[in-house]
């Protein structure tokens, strides 16, 4: 844990940190999209239709 | 400052079996942190420092990595309701009080020759009690322990508030009174407290504190358990960022890691999460204990295998983390998939 130790700015550190944020939000974002598209198709394909069922 | 970045990010390219590795890894840790809501991002950090990364920069990423597994997490709590922002800004204000305050007594202990000690007694002390705690509380409710994995369909205001909880809300009045979500109305200055009084012993033991922050929110405070869940990550995103920030500024955050693990482990959250709904936590839990005990086992390997110069110690260190790991997350998609194909055929059976 940081504590109070104060960060000093730096563009190039807050840009990293930043980057981090943005993939977390797009992955986020992303792969929400990717299971209401996607997902009832694979639950389909991983239990099976009516005939495996039985 | 562009150029550093995408020399950062050119890492990503230059070896393919890393980058599916750190993927590959990133799914079988989100799928872990997704079932059991804890306990997969302890396991990057070792991996990096047994694939010879310094420990900065094994430090620095695992928490970078922390920091972005935290906040899509707090996205998906926020989209339930379950994170309670008030809260987490006292909680944040208390907590870093408390944890340089905790640095500061390690130092005095230090300088008395005292510290060694007394942390490992505190450390004792504490993982006990709230060991008990909870399993006391678990044993009494649902013949069970760890996380409910019902609790997600309950309204926040069905939650029973612990009796210490209530004790406390009816005894301390002291005004600021604040309204948490559950219907929780409690003082300003007890939310204080407690986060100080954890940010205290986190500073203190040197711990992210999560493990302590969330029992002290749901037995001081009295939140709901998601709320407590919710509100705990997003102080997380705050602590998570700080110290990739901190750790970033020595090099230490390399996004070669923590991009493709990120990656990974966005989608394993999602299928672990979803395999909630499904499997009885229960019986996995043995395995779960396991792999922490293999991950230990492993780590000690790994130690003695770069001790004595033996590389074979080291990769079997290596295996043991990954393979544990990976057994783990196999048991979990296993039993979901059976799970769902007997469910369905019950149905239908039924339809018929």
């Amino acid at each position: 844990m940081a504590g109070l130790e104060v960060p000093t700015w730096d563009p190039e550190t807050a840009l990293l940190i930043g980057t981090i944020l943005l993939e977390a939000v797009v992955l986020y974002v992303g792969y929400g999209g990717l299971e209401r598209l996607f997902g009832p198709y694979l639950m389909q394909l991983l239990v099976g239709g009516e005939e495996s069922a039985r | 400052m562009l150029d550093s970045l995408l020399d950062g990010l050119g890492s990503l390219g230059t070896s393919p079996e890393m980058l599916a590795l750190f993927v590959g890894f990133g799914l079988v840790v989100g799928v872990l942190f997704g079932f059991f809501g804890m306990g997969g991002s302890f396991l990057v950090t070792p991996a990096l420092l047994m694939l010879e990364y310094p420990a900065p920069v094994a430090v620095g990423s695992g928490m970078a990595f922390v920091f972005g597994t935290a906040v899509i997490a707090t996205l998906k709590h926020h989209d339930l309701g379950q994170v309670d922002y008030k809260l987490g800004a006292i909680m944040i204000t208390g907590t870093t009080i408390g944890i340089e305050a905790g640095r500061a007594s390690v130092y005095y202990l230090e300088s008395l020759g005292l510290a060694g000690g007394v942390i490992s007694v505190a450390y004792v002390v504490l993982l006990g009690g709230v060991g008990a705690m909870v399993t006391r509380d678990a044993l009494k409710s649902d013949g069970g322990g760890g996380i409910d994995h019902e609790a997600a369909d309950k309204d926040l205001d069905e939650y029973e508030i612990p009796d210490i909880a209530k004790t406390i809300q009816r005894t301390v009045r002291i005004p600021p009174m604040v309204t948490l979500r559950g219907d929780v109305r409690v003082s300003v200055w007890v939310i204080t407290a407690v986060a100080f009084a954890t940010g205290l012993l986190s500073g203190f033991l040197g711990v992210g504190g999560g493990f302590i922050r969330m029992p002290a929110m749901i037995y001081a405070i009295g939140v709901p358990v998601p709320v407590a869940v919710g509100t705990d990550l997003f102080e997380i995103v705050f602590s998570g960022g700080l110290g990739s920030y901190l750790y970033g500024q020595g090099g230490g955050v390399d996004l070669g890691i923590v991009v493709p693990l990120l990656f990974g482990s966005a989608l394993g959250a999602r299928i672990g999460s979803a395999a909630t709904a499904v499997v009885d936590a229960d019986g996995i839990k043995i395995y779960f204990g396991g792999m922490l005990l293999i991950g230990a086992v492993a780590v000690g390997v790994g130690e003695i295998g770069s001790y004595v110069g033996s590389s074979a110690l080291e990769l079997l260190g290596l295996v043991l983390v990954i393979g544990a790991a990976v057994v783990v997350a196999l048991a979990i998609l296993y039993t979901t998939v059976s799970s769902l194909r007997v469910t369905r055929r019950e149905q239908t059976s039924v339809a018929d």
